[in-house]
């Protein structure tokens, strides 16, 4: 026997007085962290300002607090390198893994929350931090190491802005083009190669919307009158002329990767024989005997970067700037380099690295004459603003989106 | 009022005893504030921020109503990716039936109580495996170097190469959630009474006959329970997708996993998981409407 469909339970009307009225407290309580737009800022890109641009940055380094709260990468903060600065200064580090941008974003929400005074954040996060006021600025007369960076690293656009600076670099690593010597028995010099029908099939690529940029990167070379200037600010026709591209694409590529081990496998296997790639799978497949190799082609190549960014209400200042000036100097940079398998910020680092593996500053590209560096364009938040005054930048939400439809 | 001083344990007993109002109530109040607070509360929630939008800029949260999210998921693009995630869990859960009526059939009627119980184990032995390493191994399986074209190969067979396609896809949700279907099935086959397939031969009924009009009805609250399984499981998901398909393998989970990890845009991962849930109450409408429920 079935119950009459149509009688009402009695506590309906209760429970959805009880929904609505938590839909409620969630819409008041967030509320308050509503925005306000920004009026029209005078410097920067146009119309935005850095809300922490006139907080001063600290002076002199005092005396440590104990510890210091930092979000970083996972192998970022090693025992190797940590120790040491935790017997030299009585800063305890502190880790929480940021296990992605958007991750390390959120964690860092509300300057930090009061609880974080450190974040190792890539070029694709840093201006998303900077311009939502969650870092401040930092005086980097406090760091020595900072003179011996890469000229090019020691104030990029993606952690400087009008010459503030609001973090420190730290490593940094190109996006090569890997490819296996049974299909290439001489480097190819273009990234024309994973564009071109002739490999089918065989191309594999990452799963990430900033592949774009990587399309933009090839496009600004091959097809010049479209203007592009910097891959990671593109109008809407270039952004346009830079999907179509990655569409045609679409039926070279077997797959597109999501993790390193992926790539490796894929190659192994035979499956793909060219891709975009990180230098550490290069090395991983060198190492198992594999005939592969990459190569930074004549267009240049995309890159990430990433630096150390000051939480806006960092609870331990003194020990955040301590971690800054140690971990620029070239000893923790080269054990973090050999340990990730990244290039470190700082050029005397090489030395270092070849002395703790053999041939490790060739490895990772730390020998590199300055012009390699220059061929490459660092990650960075795409925004509406276009650095040149102008608004009609293609935003990263939209990239996002196009890369859905890429991807399909 | 006053009572006789007895141990505080059994003055609450008895209290409670004299008002059982308050003994429901202190019973029920842990599980309703459960579904309550976490489960609706977290679903409305849900629905607000998917009225919501980003700031391309600053990627704050604007907490003004729009549709906006709901008219993008209206798009080609997006369309396009709930049709296949719908339709590869349709054909996931066809192939489970299939497979899982004759399985459970035989396990619940033929099989003596040793192979039963060994067919049991089988069934189960693989949900004892993570989940993640059941699908590296199928990619170990189908992948071009992988066992499957080696067995081609070797049999003088044209190599299948189906690693990193739909097929892929379709096979490996196929075996990862058959499990799923085989227990409900197992379950409502074995609880029909052997004198109701006997009546049905006494009355003249042949075997196929009475496979369909006895043992089917009777099968069907099973096999409902088992596609709510494979059906859900399957739109849900996004970690096979990302292993083991090639090109063109978005599911509706692929486009909310990116809209959070990458992008940032919860307002719109929170529209695109209301997608699931409006599916699935379809499907459950459908299956009621089918008079599924009605044995159950």
């Amino acid at each position: 026997m079935k119950p009459p469909r149509n009688r009402r339970p009695r506590w309906l009307p209760t429970v959805l007085a009880l929904v609505a009225a938590v839909t409620l407290l969630g819409a008041c309580g967030s509320s308050a962290k509503t925005s306000t737009p920004t009026p029209g800022g005078t410097s920067g890109t146009a119309g935005l300002k850095v809300p922490t641009a006139d907080m001063a940055p600290l002076e002199s380094i005092g005396k440590g607090e104990g510890k210091v709260n930092v979000i970083a990468w996972d192998g970022y903060t090693e025992p190797e390198w940590v120790k040491p600065f935790e017997t030299q200064t009585g800063c305890k580090v502190n880790t929480k893994v940021g296990t992605t941008s958007s991750d390390m974003v959120s964690l860092m929400a509300n300057g930090g929350g009061g609880q974080y005074d450190l974040v190792s954040a890539s070029g694709d996060a840093d201006l998303r931090l900077i311009y939502g006021g969650d870092v401040r600025p930092v005086n980097v007369d406090l760091i020595p190491a900072w003179k011996d960076f890469h000229p090019f690293l020691q104030s990029p656009s993606f952690n400087t802005i009008d010459g503030i600076h609001y973090g420190v670099s730290l490593q940094f690593g190109p996006n090569t083009l890997l490819y296996a010597k049974s299909a290439f028995p001489t480097a190819p010099d273009t990234w024309k190669v994973i564009y071109d029908t002739k490999y089918k099939g065989k191309v594999t690529v990452p799963n990430n919307p900033i592949q774009i940029a990587d399309a933009a990167l090839y496009l600004s070379k091959s097809q010049p009158d479209l203007g592009i200037k910097d891959p990671y600010e593109l109008t809407q026709t270039q952004f346009a002329a830079a999907v179509a591209l990655l569409k045609d694409q679409k039926v070279l590529v077997k797959k597109y990767w999501n993790l390193p081990s992926e790539e490796e496998s894929l190659f192994k296997n035979g499956e793909t024989v060219v891709g975009a790639s990180w230098p550490v799978q290069t090395g991983n497949l060198k190492k198992s005997g594999f005939a592969a190799d990459d190569t930074i082609p004549k267009e240049g190549a995309t890159g990430w970067a990433d630096s150390w960014l000051l939480a806006t209400k960092a609870p331990h200042p003194n020990c955040a700037y301590l971690w800054m000036k140690y971990i620029s100097e070239p000893r923790p940079q080269a054990q973090q380099a050999l340990s990730f398998g990244e290039t470190p910020a700082n050029r005397k680092a090489c030395p270092i690295m070849d002395e703790l593996e053999k041939g490790g500053c060739a490895r990772l590209h730390a020998d590199k004459p300055e012009a390699y560096y220059q061929s490459l364009q660092f990650w960075k938040t795409p925004l509406a603003q276009c650095g040149d005054g102008k608004t009609d930048c293609v935003p990263f939400q939209k990239w996002v989106a196009a890369w859905t439809e890429i991807t399909g | 009022m006053t009572t006789a001083p007895s141990p505080g344990g059994a003055r609450i007993s008895a209290a409670l005893w004299r008002r059982p109002w308050l003994r429901a109530s202190l019973t029920l109040t842990p599980p309703l504030a459960w579904f309550f607070v976490i489960y609706l509360a977290s679903l409305a929630v849900l629905l607000l921020t998917s009225l919501w939008s980003v700031d391309p800029f600053t990627n704050n949260l604007h907490h003004q109503l729009t549709f906006a999210n709901f008219r993008e998921i209206f798009t080609a693009t997006y369309l396009r990716i709930i049709w296949r995630t719908v339709v590869l869990a349709a054909l996931v859960t066809i192939t489970d039936v299939v497979l899982a009526l004759p399985f459970a059939y035989f396990m619940a009627r033929v099989a003596t109580r040793r192979v039963r119980a060994a067919l049991f184990v089988a069934v189960l032995l693989p949900l004892w495996a993570s989940y993640l390493a059941r699908v590296y191994a199928w990619i170990v399986i189908l992948t071009k170097g992988g066992t499957l074209n080696w067995a081609f190969r070797h049999v003088g067979l044209p190599e299948p190469n189906i690693g990193y396609t739909h097929t892929a896809m379709w096979l490996v949700f196929s075996y990862i959630w058959l499990p799923f279907m085989i227990i409900p099935v197992y379950t409502s086959l074995e609880r029909i009474p052997d004198s109701l397939i006997e009546a049905s031969s006494d009355l003249g009924a042949r075997q196929f006959r009475t496979l369909r009009t006895v043992v089917w009805p009777l099968a069907l609250p099973g096999i409902v329970a088992g596609s709510i399984f494979t059906f859900s499981l399957t739109l849900g998901d996004f970690i096979t997708p990302l292993l083991i398909g090639g090109t063109n393998s978005n599911l509706i989970g692929n486009v909310i996993y990116d809209n959070i990890g990458t992008a940032n845009n919860l307002p719109f991962a929170a529209a695109l998981a209301i997608v699931p849930i409006v599916i699935m109450t379809i499907y459950l409408l459908g299956a009621r409407f089918l008079g599924a429920f009605e044995a159950m």
